[in-house]
């Protein structure tokens, strides 16, 4: 079981490195898929290990949430842009934002290392510095993107870090919480879609980086 | 000890005997998926013997190097079929006059003077093809290094005979994910070193786009025919590594018995066969990448073997 879950863990950090890697809008949103149902995945053996029905739960709304209601409404809404503009621009080239990706997995590791005890069981050996890895990621890969979707790509990104990290060391959260969570997160979504669609409108792109002053006309 | 030579030797004959023959089969599995009728799956061998029939024609211009470089690229992969394991699980007799350092070193050897010999020409489209496949050389070497690391890290050693039996005792340790990803990196390492669909077209015919193949242009005669003979040993021999050694030594003999022995040689050619349709997939289903995409392709490679490094070495 524990090896399982840890070759969960390392398709997840290569699930990761791919969002940051990938050139194309498309591939972004199904690398983001496949990401969500490895968490899926995760938190079922680890419900199966502890014994507790809330990581089922959590694995039904991720798979819910993030693996089907998302990805539909990104397509939907970005559907003009995921086809019109199918390369994303990246601030930094890829192999060495690669590189900066591993050093910061690294970093991850000796960031956890003081937490972990001799009591730890190898579940939260694997899940706490991937998860955070999977955090620092996504914060990075929302700072190197220019275009509004993988941005919102990369928050979501952080939020399922956030997830792997936490299933493994709060195994009975409370079930209001795990709503909370994934409801906010499809809002989050919905709402930057919207706000983007208006932008895309106006401006006629979402290129972040150069919209530095309001236009006002 | 006498049998252990004699099966080394065989080990080599193999090698030697069915590396067009896996060449031939991928041929003609991509020609298939394109829902063409393809070459037969033997013509690699007609390519060869039609060759060592022709004249050979050697330009003045060109000095020993050129004409060494057939025999060197020939040699070379045989030399590393001494090293690891084909068909037995146990070390044979060459078994410990190297490790798979040696074994890569000796293979890089002979991609050395190919790329020697094509700037020796100077025929225009030699020193560009060799240019482009130093840059791809010196991409995928850090792959190479930390995979073979990694590897030995968890065996403890660096003999690939040794290595293999890592993987699979216990069992778990198979599917443990410092194994899956180095898996996924060889595999991406395979496809960039022999030139195939992602980073180089093999079927192409545009010396412009080419990576691989503009190196033996200058060849004719039986030059070309131990060029193309050692390229197809190289790539037989990189999967003998790939799947013997890395990914599973199932299948292999276990007894000293000639008879096992043999039963070997049809096993062995089903696991390359399961792996080529897998090879033939990717190939049909992916499109050439841009010269300058293909340091993000082996960086992605690159990056996955250095997460299957953390995690085996800052995890468990």
């Amino acid at each position: 079981m524990a090896q399982l879950n840890a070759l969960v863990g390392g398709l997840f950090i290569i699930t990761v490195f791919g969002i940051i890697s990938v050139r194309q809008m498309l591939g972004g949103i199904r690398l983001f898929v496949l990401q969500s149902i490895l968490l899926a995945i995760s938190a079922c053996i680890l419900g199966v290990v502890h014994g507790s029905i809330h990581l089922f739960v959590v694995a039904g709304i991720t798979i819910g949430a993030k693996g089907l209601l998302i990805p539909w409404l990104l397509y939907n809404m970005f559907s003009h842009e995921i086809h019109a503009r199918r390369e994303i621009t990246h601030v930094i080239n890829i192999p060495s934002s690669l590189l900066i990706a591993a050093g910061l997995t690294i970093f991850a590791y000796f960031v956890v290392h003081p937490l972990l005890g001799i009591d730890s069981t190898p579940f939260i050996k694997v899940n706490l510095p991937i998860g955070l890895a999977g955090v620092l990621l996504g914060a990075y890969a929302i700072t190197v993107r220019r275009e509004a979707l993988p941005q919102l790509i990369g928050i979501l990104t952080m939020e399922n870090g956030a997830f792997f990290a936490g299933i493994s060391i709060a195994p009975n959260m409370p079930l209001i919480s795990e709503l909370a969570a994934a409801f906010d997160v499809l809002i989050i979504a919905l709402v930057i879609g919207i706000l983007t669609r208006k932008i895309h409108k106006r401006v006629g792109t979402t290129m972040v980086g150069k919209m530095v002053s309001l236009k006002e006309k | 000890m006498p049998e252990k030579i004699l099966f080394n030797v065989i080990q080599v004959v193999v090698v030697m005997l069915f590396s067009p023959l896996i060449k031939g089969i991928l041929d003609r599995l991509k020609e298939r998926i394109q829902s063409k009728k393809g070459p037969s799956i033997f013509q690699p061998y007609f390519d060869i013997w039609k060759l060592f029939h022709k004249d050979e024609v050697i330009s003045d211009e060109s000095s020993w190097i050129f004409r060494i470089t057939p025999y060197v690229v020939f040699i070379a992969p045989i030399f590393v079929t001494l090293l690891i394991p084909v068909l037995t699980d146990y070390p044979l007799f060459f078994a410990f006059m190297g490790d798979m350092l040696a074994g890569g070193s000796v293979l890089a050897l002979g991609g050395f003077f190919a790329t020697l010999a094509a700037i020796d020409t100077a025929n225009p489209y030699g020193p560009m093809g060799a240019s482009r496949t130093r840059m791809v050389g010196f991409l995928a070497e850090p792959v190479f290094m930390i995979v073979f690391f990694t590897v030995s890290f968890v065996a403890g050693s660096t003999i690939p005979y040794i290595v293999q039996q890592a993987w699979i005792t216990p069992f778990a340790n198979f599917f443990s994910p410092a194994h899956i990803l180095v898996i996924l990196a060889f595999v991406m390492l395979i496809i960039a070193e022999n030139g195939r669909i992602p980073v180089d077209n093999p079927s192409g015919h545009f010396e412009l786009a080419m990576i691989d193949e503009s190196k033996g242009l200058e060849y004719s005669g039986r030059g070309a025919a131990l060029m193309k003979w050692g390229g197809c040993m190289k790539f037989f021999v990189l999967l003998c590594i790939f799947l013997n050694v890395l990914v599973s030594p199932w299948g292999l003999a276990t007894g000293s018995s000639l008879w096992g022995l043999f039963c070997a040689i049809p096993l062995i050619l089903l696991k390359m066969f399961c792996f080529i349709l897998i090879l033939a997939f990717i190939e049909s289903s992916l499109s050439k990448l841009r010269l300058f995409r293909i340091t993000e392709f082996l960086g992605f490679a690159f990056v996955t073997s250095v997460v299957a490094v953390i995690i085996q070495i800052l995890e468990l």
